[in-house]
């Protein structure tokens, strides 16, 4: 593309969706700042040094922490058997693989009230066995696992289909052993589409709201995690409380965008060509 | 396969039910998959599917058409497509200035369509919030000029469009990158004015695009709790959500009720996309032809 100067209509265009961006997602980013830091920076750090914002960034962390690595494995196995075979149903599993995304956040957490709440269908079972689900931190990652499901898995599906099995099968027919051609020949060929995934699974992981508000019961200190706790802390009119605890999900969101930008500009060969959000 | 190569390879002595490979790890992968899939999802999904039926099909019916369901789901789906339909016009703009009008900062701007998918939707809801409430920045000048966007239905569909503008533009802009500048100039040069040649040459090629990205927006939207809940209101009837309905049935215990009302978006949402996915299929057949 040749750079002139844009004639009138090309700078009105431009300027009509910079305008867009500006108005409906840079200000709110904005505001966010501004509001943790209306009261000046003494009131932000107090805000972020208590107790329960610690309890709730160390539960955030641990959450995903324990999700984001299940379903990376199962990324690489889901995507292990749809792009490297052909067999009936594969586009059905695909189907279903996606399907968590078109589910509200508040069904996902449902779903496991159904199953696990008083009135749930295993609630008396595992009440017997003393174990609790829901209101829970074991509820709490239920949730987020489900949330986060597809995450990894469609972004490498179509890596792989895209890469094909012929490195694989090379690898097999001049004798490596199944582990060593997955580790040696597959893993390091998706590499950053892997991280590309992670870094998505993690952001969703690290900032669900709706699917966790169901499940948690919103215990301060136990089961509460960081954009629950922004919830709290807004409903009790502490503004700058809920803005400083915002901000630091709003650090993990562009930090997270710059990682994922920094992907896509260097290892652009590397990821999935066709990738819908 | 060509059929002549099939009917060649039928007669196997040893058939299987997938195709053969040299490759290993199949029954192991599937494996971890289906049970990966059926513990985290499909048993889940099924409770919400089959728990409903406890109040019997007229008990069901009487959740869903109680008066202030029907209300949460029509301002739910309702909002959802007033807002997928905004953001697909705005989509399209940012898209099309992304790929063909270069600037100075574009690949910084590029970056940050995707803000909306990875602020936390919470975050995101307490800041629309402030950003249009009163006394907010710019809710004062609105509400001077006799606008309420806070806490009203209007909020809502202000919250639904920013959570639903990357999945336009990220779908429309991979077609307009391949979109031959070539066809356009053709078309310019045979005579047809720049609004005929977007309309006749351009909307066609990616209008199946277009109507995916609506799709994926107009389902997020539907279900979106967080960003929602802080800017509405929550008046029943006027500015409550299904999805909070949900939350408030759970409060209540009554786990059959808030099933319904999970099974009926569910459904809704799938009939929308079906409605969305068979007119595209039908653009495709006219892009054939």
């Amino acid at each position: 593309m040749t750079s002139r100067s844009p004639t009138p209509g090309a700078a009105a265009l431009i300027l009509a969706a910079l305008s867009t961006l500006g108005l409906l997602v840079v200000l709110p980013l904005a505001m966010v700042f501004h509001e943790a830091f209306r009261q000046g920076l003494g009131a932000y750090l107090a805000a972020l040094a208590e107790p329960d914002a610690w309890s709730a960034m160390r539960l955030t962390l641990l959450v995903a922490a324990i999700s984001v690595p299940l379903n990376a494995v199962f990324g690489l196995a889901a995507a292990w058997t749809i792009a490297k075979f052909e067999f009936p149903g594969r586009s059905l599993l695909v189907t279903l693989i996606d399907l968590p995304f078109s589910i509200s956040p508040v069904v996902s957490g449902l779903v496991w009230v159904l199953l696990f709440g008083v009135n749930g269908w295993l609630g008396p079972l595992i009440q017997e066995l003393g174990v609790r689900v829901i209101f829970n931190v074991t509820g709490v990652v239920l949730a987020t696992v489900l949330v986060t499901l597809p995450f990894v898995a469609r972004e490498l599906i179509p890596l792989m289909e895209q890469q094909g099995a012929d490195e694989e099968i090379a690898a097999i027919t001049l004798g490596a052993g199944p582990w060593t051609t997955f580790f040696r020949v597959t893993l390091p060929n998706v590499k950053w589409g892997l991280l590309y995934g992670v870094l998505l699974c993690n952001a969703r992981a690290m900032g669900e709201f709706g699917a966790v508000s169901v499940v948690s019961g919103h215990i301060r200190g136990l089961t509460n995690t960081l954009p629950l706790h922004v919830e709290i802390l807004y409903n009790e009119y502490d503004f700058v409380g809920a803005f400083a605890v915002a901000t630091v999900l709003a650090a993990l969101a562009l930090v997270t965008l710059a990682l994922k930008s920094a992907l896509e500009w260097r290892h652009a060969g590397e990821l999935a060509a066709v990738r819908r959000h | 396969m060509t059929p002549s190569l099939a009917l060649a390879r039928a007669p196997r002595a040893r058939r299987s039910w997938r195709k053969a490979s040299v490759l290993p790890g199949f029954p192991l992968a599937l494996g971890v998959t289906l049970t990966w899939l059926s513990l985290i999802f499909l048993i889940p999904l099924s409770a919400l599917i089959l728990r409903p039926w406890e109040l019997g099909p007229a008990g069901i019916w009487a959740v869903v058409t109680d008066p202030r369901v029907l209300a949460a789901l029509r301002i739910s789906f309702g909002s959802a497509a007033l807002a997928a339909l905004v953001n697909a016009g705005l989509g399209l703009l940012i898209a099309w200035v992304l790929v063909r009008h270069p600037f100075p900062g574009r690949r910084l701007v590029d970056a940050l369509v995707d803000l909306p998918f990875a602020l936390p939707t919470a975050v995101a809801g307490i800041a629309l919030t402030a950003i249009y409430a009163p006394n907010g920045p710019l809710g004062q000048p609105l509400s001077a000029l006799g606008i309420q966007v806070a806490y009203t239905p209007l909020g809502i569909i202000l919250a639904l469009i920013f959570v639903g503008l990357p999945f336009v533009v990220r779908t429309v802009q991979p077609v307009l990158e391949d979109l031959s500048k070539d066809v356009e100039e053709a078309a310019l040069t045979l005579g047809a004015t720049p609004p005929q040649t977007a309309w006749r040459v351009v909307m066609p090629a990616v209008a199946p695009a277009l109507l995916t990205g609506v799709g994926l927006a107009f389902a997020r939207a539907a279900g979106e709790y967080g960003s929602v809940i802080f800017i509405a209101g929550n008046m029943p009837l006027r500015s409550e959500i299904a999805p909070l309905l949900i939350v408030i049935k759970l409060e209540q215990f009554d786990y059959a009720g808030a099933a319904a009302v999970g099974l009926a978006m569910l459904v809704l949402s799938f009939t929308g996309l079906l409605i969305l996915n068979s007119v595209q299929g039908v653009l495709a057949s006219r892009g054939r032809a």
